[in-house]
């Protein structure tokens, strides 16, 4: 296996590494994003729903430091780690993380909370569909990079 | 992806195939958005039966539609929705909003 990067990637866990994509912040690759993940999910365990969850978790995100952190700049890096993690407990199943960093400017977390959906409006929906598809959403500022950590569990074995 | 339209005398389909997402759903936005408030075309319909994934731009476009044409009187029609079509507009709390049908005809007899 090559040597993992892990400059700027402290939320990485070391053991259960299984992909990584460095890709530039042009919509047109967001397709081959969604292409990876669904395979990955897929040869990951997960049920048909969970896949369509976590491709569309992803894309989202994507979507998000395209827009927002890199302002519509399609030259920009973007980095996505896929790595098996340990359950949340003895009697749950592994769980997939992935890392999202990008090199944009700090996001002020109150604009991570997403929008009511009471309103019938375009817009502000990325955020919403993400904390719905994930198990776990975080986000933090490591230097001067932006991690945005997502994980989905598997279902236990009935 | 691809669109194209199909005009009838008062009903303008459009046939969307493909994904739409961050890249390509400005230019569903913007056809969509012509045909409504350009236009006028008394009922607009989406068939959405070869579209396997829509993000919440894609979203964000047809909601642009919906409201331009509840402004102008007009009707906008969806149809033909994939599993995860259904499962973001369900997300979003908007699939009882849109008129959906399973199928052309029942879209247009509707």
């Amino acid at each position: 296996m090559a040597q993992r990067d892990t400059k700027d990637a402290s939320l990485v866990s070391n053991e259960g590494f299984l992909l990584k994509l460095e890709l530039h912040s042009d919509p047109q690759l967001l397709c081959v994003v969604r292409g990876a993940l669904e395979r990955l999910t897929e040869v990951f365990g997960f049920s048909a729903p969970d896949r369509r969850s976590v491709t569309r978790a992803v894309d989202e995100a994507l979507t998000n430091i395209m827009r927002h952190c890199y302002n519509g700049r399609t030259d920009q890096p973007i980095e996505v780690y896929c790595t098996r993690v340990k359950p949340r407990s003895p009697d749950h199943a592994d769980g997939l993380e992935i890392l999202l960093c990008d090199q944009g400017p700090a996001i002020d977390p109150a604009k991570l909370r997403g929008r009511r959906l009471d309103e019938i409006k375009p817009g502000g929906l990325g955020l919403h569909f993400i904390r719905q598809s994930m198990d776990t959403v975080e986000y933090r500022r490591v230097g001067s990079t932006n991690q945005f950590r997502l994980v989905k569990y598997l279902q236990p074995p009935a | 992806m691809q669109i194209s339209a199909r005009h009838s005398d008062q009903t303008t389909i459009f046939d969307v195939s493909g994904d739409i997402d961050l890249a390509n759903s400005p230019e569903v936005r913007k056809a969509l958005l012509r045909e409504v408030r350009e236009k006028r075309t008394p009922r607009v319909v989406l068939n959405l039966s070869n579209v396997r994934y829509i993000d919440s731009s894609g979203v964000a476009s047809l909601v642009e539609g919906l409201k331009a044409s509840r402004d102008l009187n007009l009707r906008f029609i969806l149809f033909g929705l994939s599993p995860s079509a259904r499962e973001v507009l369900q997300l979003s709390r908007l699939l009882k909003i849109f008129e959906v049908y399973d199928n052309e005809d029942q879209a247009l007899s509707s």
